[in-house]
């Protein structure tokens, strides 16, 4: 039922595990079906330097969550922040119908992250300032 | 790729033995039973052996088994065929919260109708209380529906004492359980389990798929399910599916010749493997009851992982198994059976069903238990819900 694409990520996965010392965090649950998918990301000039992600879910959103990371690593923010999970999916080869939702996880997660970076980065600007 | 068939609860391969029972019956034997010349002759003869050996593999009288498309079609008479046939004495249903749902999704288009329907909670171990089942009776009750055992997660229902204490009552009350996972299993009697019907699957039992059973206790009234001809006593219109049914006949002859065999096997293998993977993966839940449960099957929750990865995972390495988890439903759900046992619905998505059949071997267990260990630990290094050691 899946592609092969998507077989792929979901047997060797890119860029598992977590930044200790990660300049952003997102964590989204999803309502569907009650998974969880955490991103990290190190931002360096703008750009995201390093990327991880830890999944709870299932092959469809262990594959879109490997893919989001491999597709928005060493891209800007804003260019990261274009990537939906349409993008996604279709990268993969596609989703069945049932699993589209899966894939809204991954951008999700990877837009709180960036979400979660700017909000330290604003708050660590002003401390600076003072 | 070496491959290991362990959903056996889902469904099995007809035996060879069966398959060359079925074959006549398609070709040289091709007759339609409601015929008076001998092509017909042959078909009707034909299906009543079968009656009898399925008859008799649940100590019925073969007047009281009529032959259905399945064990979905048999609930489904049952329940609808009882209630519309009773109602003017009542509208009430009780049934349990862990039922296949071919029982739960009757039950709950009867509701539409107007029908009430208790649906029972179970313990822990997925057990009807017999008082709860009392205690729930009104006025209005005309039909008890527990399952014999379930499905999922193995636990056998205490049938037999239910039966008992309907019986003591002052008025009727039907009882129907679905047996499609038990019959050929584990001794079944109608008699010892006080039922009233009882349902019945060919394809469980290494019969072909699309035959099936409903036992049906002298004296009951039930409404055909089907109008038609006047097949099986007029009960089940339609021209006779013979093959299947001389199928399911000789499965179920073969399925009594070696149930005791056959259960001391699959016992002991359920029980190697349920210890071998406690012992080889921590944070694990066996899911329902430890002893009262069929012999061949296992269920266990893999803590922080999610079941659909884990099949996947398995596939690849050749073992078929089956899940609960919300993610492998379709409806997205998690199983009904899982939550009914009172498991979160995080700890459900982890659960992973594995039931033995008569092909497996010890070997099979032990490739599984090497496997499994493995999945398990690659797919918590990846879940954000593991606590990671020395963690962050
Ligand atoms: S994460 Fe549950 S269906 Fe994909």
């Amino acid at each position: 039922m899946y592609s092969e694409k998507v077989m792929e990520h979901f047997t060797n996965p890119r860029n598992v595990g977590e930044i200790p010392d990660a300049d952003g965090i997102g964590e989204v649950g999803n309502p569907v079906c009650g998974d969880l998918m955490k991103i990290y990301i190190k931002v360096k000039d703008n750009v995201i330097e390093d990327i991880k992600f830890k999944t709870f879910g299932c092959g469809a959103a262990i594959a879109t969550s490997s893919m989001v990371t491999e597709m928005v690593k060493g891209k800007t923010i804003d260019e990261a922040l274009k990537v939906t999970n349409k993008a996604v999916a279709e990268a993969l080869g596609g989703l069945p119908p049932v699993k589209m939702h899966c894939s809204n996880l991954a951008a999700d997660a990877l837009h709180a992250a960036i979400e979660d970076y700017k909000r330290k980065k604003e708050r660590k600007d002003v401390a600076e300032q003072k | 790729m070496k491959r290991v068939y362990m959903d056996h609860a889902g469904t099995t391969p007809v035996r060879r033995e069966v398959l060359e029972a079925m074959l006549p019956y398609f070709t040289e034997r091709f007759g339609n039973a409601s015929t008076i010349y001998s092509y017909g002759r042959e078909a009707k003869s034909a299906i009543e052996e079968a009656r009898e050996k399925v008859a008799h593999l649940i100590g019925a009288d073969p007047r009281e088994v009529f032959f259905t498309a399945g064990g979905t079609e048999s609930d489904n008479w049952a329940i609808r065929g009882i209630a519309h046939a009773n109602k003017e004495k009542g509208k009430h249903i009780i049934t349990s919260s862990i039922e296949h749902h071919a029982v739960l999704h009757t039950c709950e288009d009867l509701e539409k109708e107007g029908f009430k329907v208790t649906y029972l909670p179970v313990d822990k171990y997925g057990l009807v209380k017999v008082e709860d089942v009392i205690n729930a009776i009104t006025d209005e009750t005309i039909l008890v529906t527990i399952m014999h055992a379930n499905n999922e997660i193995g636990t056998i229902e205490p049938i037999a004492e239910i039966g008992k204490a309907l019986k003591k009552l002052d008025r009727k009350i039907y009882f129907h359980t679905d047996a499609v996972q038990t019959v050929g299993k584990i001794p079944v009697n109608v008699d010892e389990l006080g039922v009233d019907l009882l349902s019945i699957s060919a394809h469980k039992i290494y019969g072909p798929k699309g035959v099936g059973a409903l036992y049906i206790r002298k004296g009951t009234k039930i409404k055909p399910f089907m109008t038609g001809g006047a097949q099986e006593n007029k009960r089940r219109a339609g021209t006779e599916n013979v093959p299947g049914i001389v199928g399911f006949g000789k499965a179920a002859e073969l399925a009594e010749k070696e149930l005791m065999e056959q259960y001391e096997k699959l016992s002991y293998l359920r029980d190697k493997l349920i210890k071998g993977i406690m012992e080889r993966i921590p944070h694990v839940i066996l899911n329902g009851h430890p002893t009262q449960r069929l012999p061949h099957n296992v269920n266990v929750c893999f803590k922080y992982i999610e079941g659909e990865s884990l099949l996947l995972n398995l596939d690849m390495k050749g073992i078929c198994a089956s899940s609960g988890s919300a993610c492998t439903s379709g409806s997205l759900e998690p199983s009904h059976v899982l939550l009914a046992i009172g498991l979160p619905h995080e700890i459900a998505h982890g659960s992973l069903r594995l039931t033995l059949g008569r092909d497996n071997t010890e070997e099979d267990v032990d490739y599984v238990l090497e496997v499994l260990p493995g999945i398990v630990e690659k797919l918590r290094s990846m879940s954000p819900l593991f606590p990671s050691k020395g963690g962050n």
